[in-house]
């Protein structure tokens, strides 16, 4: 049957509570360069140079079609080839931003392509700017259908946190494993992880799912 | 280019012309080679069938649609064109851009901007465009809620209007910029039956009271026979007959005018 050892949990429940703060960290951090990145992209395929278009496109395809552990691996290792030494953390943002980006930017061309063709004509009949017409019309229409969407992503990259403890960002996976290598015990330090993973998972989804009633009422919006 | 001036001079100059104006989708033509002026302060409604080009004509006069040869001018002002070392090239982004403002233009649909208050929609251009100071605009902004009866609903988000209420936010909306031509693309077509009076009251107003010019797209005769200092009645990309109201609507003289006028009779 199970050992479980409770004095054990204990014991390294504060070195792992000490590690959920870098996950979180991670992931907010990771997600707040994907949120601006990721728009960065989408409106960078709306502009008039082709060449910019195709350039963005191909890197979000590239990013979406190769395994994110590799190009984590790849900012980390290669990039030093080139002269560009990164720490884990810097290496770690980097890759899981531009990951979490490619993603999110066809999350908001989807939410942009949804904005209907009159609201474009509007604001083109009253002469704004595409800067006025964006900030202003578009982006706040394209934003609350793309929000279920950007909520998804954000547990997403929470739970692909541990990946980031192959280059050895000290997060909760990179910890367990520690625990368990010092100790060879690992049904306490990996259940907890879990454990930690779900009690973060469960309460943001339903606040974002909460978040996303309250922005469609503020923008007076119809709820779905 | 030379049959097209570089701007319209001398006086009594038209405030909207279309010279020679052709517009194509692929082999499909659209519009051919239109003429047609609209004085200051003159109210022009287009009729015909779908099809006809009628709304063609307001989209390309808003600038939304490019148009394939002639010119268009605004207030003298050539508008799908601008001059580059005397001649006549294509119009920049910023032309357009400028050109516009002297032009309003109301839809089908309203397109009010579903996130902003009525007033919020109203003072959005004036504030970023015109570069009204806020409390300018939200002065101005009032005035107009006023005129067109929705002032009590100022604050109200477009979700929480009906259809009438919404077309009459988006004239105040498109008023706010001052224009000098007004475009009405439809405006009651969308609109169910007993509303449809509040809006045309609104239009009707600004005949009266003001020294707009207007084109209208419509499909009711009625109201267009009341209010239209002429009608134009489109077939087929062009201006198959055009006059007074009475004359056009009692006394048409092409057939295909009596024929679409007595199939629009049949139906209401």
């Amino acid at each position: 049957m199970f050992d479980w050892r409770w004095e054990f949990v204990w014991e390294i429940l504060p070195r792992l509570a000490q590690a959920t703060g870098n996950t979180l960290l991670a992931a907010g951090f990771g997600y707040g360069i994907a949120v601006v990145l990721g728009l960065t992209f989408a409106l960078g395929q709306r502009t008039r140079f082709k060449l910019v278009t195709l350039l963005i496109r191909e890197f979000v395809e590239f990013v979406r079609s190769t395994p994110l552990v590799l190009q984590i691996f790849f900012v980390f290792y290669v990039g030093p080839q080139f002269g560009i030494m990164l720490r884990p953390w810097t290496a770690g943002m980097i890759a899981i931003g531009l990951h979490y980006a490619s993603y999110l930017s066809e999350v908001y061309r989807a939410g942009i392509d949804s904005v209907p063709k009159g609201q474009w004509e509007a604001a083109v009949s009253l002469s704004l700017s595409p800067v006025r017409t964006y900030s202003r019309i578009i982006i706040p229409q394209a934003i609350p259908p793309a929000f279920a969407g950007m909520g998804n992503y954000l547990v997403g990259i929470l739970k692909d946190t541990p990946m980031l403890s192959v280059i050895g960002v000290a997060e909760l996976m990179h910890t367990a494993n520690s625990i368990g290598s010092e100790s060879y015990r690992f049904l306490e330090p990996y259940t907890l992880v879990g454990v930690i993973f779900l009690a973060i998972s469960l309460p943001t989804a339903a606040l974002l799912r909460r978040a996303e009633a309250k922005i469609r009422l503020k923008l007076g919006l119809k709820l779905r | 280019m030379n049959e097209y001036p570089l701007k319209l001079e001398g006086e009594n100059i038209p405030m909207v012309r279309f010279q020679k104006v052709t517009k194509r989708y692929g082999p499909l033509v659209v519009l051919d080679s239109l003429d047609l002026d609209v004085a200051e302060g003159e109210m022009v409604t287009i009729i015909g069938p779908s099809g006809s080009g009628k709304t063609t004509v307001l989209r390309m006069l808003m600038a939304l649609e490019t148009i394939d040869e002639g010119v268009i001018y605004v207030d003298g002002e050539p508008l799908t064109h601008m001059e580059k070392n005397g001649e006549l090239v294509r119009a920049s982004n910023k032309h357009l851009r400028r050109m516009r403002t002297s032009i309003g233009m109301c839809f089908q649909h309203f397109n009010l901007f579903p996130h902003m208050t009525a007033l919020e929609n109203c003072i959005e251009a004036p504030i970023q465009v015109l570069g009204l100071d806020k409390q300018e605009a939200i002065d101005r902004a009032r005035d107009l809620l006023d005129m067109v009866g929705m002032l009590e609903k100022a604050d109200e988000h477009p979700a929480r209007l009906s259809g009438g209420q919404q077309q009459r936010v988006a004239i105040a909306r498109s008023l706010a910029m001052r224009p000098k031509v007004m475009l009405f693309d439809e405006v009651t077509s969308a609109l169910d039956p007993e509303v449809i009076g509040e809006v045309t009251q609104v239009i009707r107003k600004l005949v009266d009271k003001h020294n707009l010019t207007m084109l209208m797209v419509t499909h009711q005769m009625g109201f267009a026979k009341e209010i239209s200092d002429r009608v134009c009645f489109f077939y087929d990309g062009s201006i198959e007959e055009q006059g007074p109201p009475s004359q056009l609507f009692d006394t048409p003289q092409k057939e295909r005018t009596q024929q679409f006028l007595s199939a629009v009779l049949e139906a209401s």
